[in-house]
């Protein structure tokens, strides 16, 4: 139902040219411990045989698929936006997406604090791609890829940010972004939790989130100017 | 009035019998503002909020009601209505910076005051001028301003806009369109290749046998292969770009027989955008920072060579390498904004930085998009980093790109007018 053969071409495509660059992938995973990680998962997911959606979607075919593409599943504004601006589920993605599920969908609802350990996700996520079709067509990294960190260090999250430089700062985002909060069409980047902020520019910095112009504008910001971005984006009132 | 305000500060503190009103309005550093586009309208709201009534702030702007020259296409192919992209001045008003209908008509840097057509004369501490731009008189053989309603130039969005739509809706069944295109450098680079994709949405739609000819005296254009991929893909057969090879910089014009004649081929045609040669706005001009067609600027704080008092924003100034555009004038302002704050009541400067991106529609959720970041040098703005949509895309993402410039529009027209 998903188009599967003629994305896997694409997909791998894309594979080859945009990810893995410089990541050491070294270790191998183990399909058995990546089952029992699952356990953690099974409240809101199911994969296999007869997976239906529950309150997350079914699991099923997951690599290679774009995000948030089921149409008979209801998901966040964060998610339908970051599958529509071309996020795809590989091992990499899936890697950085279960250590801090906030990294790639700042608004997820899936209420999931992260898998600390890389071999934890490498082991589910070998687990999980033997429920994706055509294993020959996906390059064998994929199952058992290794993630580097995608977590931004405790040092840039505690680091304190100068609101007054916030201010002239996000000039540079209040161009498309609402001052108010509103939403049409551009996310709201008002009121959030600092940390949340500074974790998602982080990953546009590092293009780990692929929007193209956050990228850029995000690509040339230091520590404490993304700090004093996110203290002065968390105080506006409005 | 040449009095120095240091001085008379000083002199005011000590005189018990000046008048409180006069002591205020003395008091207070002026800044006055000249256009209410992009560059004007942001610089005197962020100086007039940011200043929180520490500087006096007036902005000169002759129309009620600013009309977005972008976005100002997609209301030719039917995908806003004009009131979308009208905006009153109010929102600034109630935001502290004194808007006053009026033209600028003439500048006098010494007595540093700037003359409105009405009459007054206004002291300045800063002037900011942000006009946009004017036509090159003669720039297109056969065509002045005389003729703009023959063949509108829409390239200064309000009733030149609502006059091509007119054309183009009264176009006679497998009538031809023609564009007379600009040579560089001129306002919004991808604009006069959106506007010939929303045209040719706007004639697939209801005249389906009808041409396009764009004469163009450049060799290659903004998102060129993007528009290409897009007129192939859309409107396959129906334009016709003559670029500079093939003598599209040669061109003249009959207004009153409605024939365009491009490198020695006369053509009749039945409505002829002619988009001119483009200059800084006349303003600029009269207040001596030009240097040929535009003004230079330092980098840093925008401010003219020829006059550190007065800045000049947007399509009028010549800064290096960001292209001529409404976020360009927008980003500008912000920083000529934190610079002339902190001239004037010594809050923090913080450094330049620049932005843009440009949105353009090729048809029916089918959106791209270009962009750069920017820095000061001591030279120019200088190209930092950039990027643009590829051919080839999904319609997801070209979907999700056009929802995004939408997203946008909202965002730089708050960001501007409050």
């Amino acid at each position: 139902m998903q188009g599967w053969g003629k994305l896997l071409g694409a997909a791998a495509a894309v594979w080859m040219t945009t990810t893995l660059s410089g990541a050491a992938y070294a270790q191998n995973a183990d399909v058995k411990s990546g089952a029992e990680v699952f356990t953690k998962c099974k409240g809101c997911h199911q994969v296999g045989n007869g997976a239906q959606h529950r309150i997350g979607p079914h699991l099923n075919g997951l690599f290679g698929r774009q995000a948030a593409s089921y149409d008979d599943f209801s998901y966040s504004k964060s998610f339908r936006r970051a599958g529509a601006g071309g996020l795809e589920w590989h091992a990499d993605t899936l890697d950085a997406f279960l250590e801090n599920p906030r990294s790639l969908a700042s608004r997820t609802r899936m209420s999931f604090r992260g898998l600390k350990k890389a071999q934890d996700r490498a082991n589910l996520i070998a687990y999980l791609r033997q429920f994706s079709d055509d294993p020959a067509d996906i390059p064998e990294a994929d199952p058992t890829a290794q993630g580097s960190d995608h977590n931004v260090a405790q040092a840039i999250l505690t680091l304190k940010g100068d609101p007054e430089y916030g201010q002239y700062l996000s000039g540079e985002c209040t161009t498309c972004h609402l001052a108010d909060g509103t939403d049409n069409g551009i996310p709201s980047i008002v009121l959030w939790p600092q940390d949340d902020f500074v974790v998602a520019m982080h990953a546009y910095k590092s293009k780990k989130r692929i929007h193209p112009v956050m990228q850029m504008i995000a690509g040339r910001l230091g520590d404490e100017e993304i700090a004093g971005l996110a203290a002065y984006f968390a105080t506006l009132e409005e | 009035m040449t009095l120095n305000r240091r001085r008379f500060l000083g002199a005011a503190a000590a005189a018990a019998s000046l008048s409180a009103p006069m002591v205020r309005a003395m008091s207070k550093p002026r800044v006055v503002v000249v256009g209410g586009g992009a560059g004007g309208a942001t610089a005197a709201r962020y100086i007039a909020k940011d200043s929180k009534g520490a500087i006096d702030v007036t902005l000169i702007e002759p129309t009620r009601k600013y009309y977005t020259c972008f976005f100002s296409n997609l209301y030719l192919g039917g995908f806003k209505q004009m009131e979308d992209i009208g905006h009153s001045y109010g929102g600034l008003a109630a935001g502290g910076v004194n808007v006053v209908h009026d033209w600028a008509i003439g500048v006098d840097r010494d007595a540093k005051t700037v003359s409105l057509a009405g009459g007054a004369a206004l002291s300045y501490d800063k002037l900011i001028l942000s006009p946009g731009i004017d036509f090159v008189d003669g720039a297109v053989a056969g065509w002045d301003v005389t003729s703009q309603n023959a063949m509108p130039h829409a390239y200064k969005a309000g009733s030149q806009s609502e006059l091509l739509k007119a054309q183009l809706q009264a176009m006679p069944e497998g009538g031809v369109f023609a564009m007379v295109a600009p040579p560089n450098p001129y306002r919004c680079p991808p604009g006069p290749y959106e506007r010939v994709s929303m045209v040719a949405h706007f004639l697939k739609q209801n005249n389906p046998t009808a041409k396009i000819i764009v004469a163009d005296p450049k060799p290659k254009f903004s998102k060129m292969g993007l528009f290409q991929e897009g007129w192939a893909n859309h409107y396959e057969g129906m334009v016709d770009w003559i670029g500079e090879e093939f003598g599209g910089g040669n061109v003249s014009v009959d207004p009153a027989a409605m024939t365009v004649t491009i490198d020695g081929e006369e053509t009749k045609v039945d409505v002829c955008n002619v988009i001119p040669a483009m200059k800084a706005g006349r303003i600029a001009e009269l207040a001596g920072v030009t240097d040929g067609n535009w003004a230079p600027v330092n980098a840093a704080d925008m401010s003219a060579k020829a006059d550190g008092d007065i800045h000049v924003l947007g399509d009028a100034s010549q800064q290096g390498d960001m292209p001529k555009s409404g976020f360009s004038a927008n980003s500008q302002a912000k920083v000529c904004a934190n610079a002339v704050r902190g001239a004037l009541t010594g809050s923090k400067v913080f450094p330049a930085k620049f932005s843009n991106t440009c949105w353009s529609l090729i048809a029916p959720n089918d959106g791209v998009k270009v962009g750069a970041t920017y820095e000061a040098t001591p030279e120019k703005i200088a190209k930092i980093d950039g990027f643009i949509s590829k051919t080839g895309e999904s319609a997801d993402v070209r979907k999700a790109t056009y929802i995004e410039s939408e997203g946008w529009y909202t965002g730089i027209t708050t960001d501007m007018m409050g």
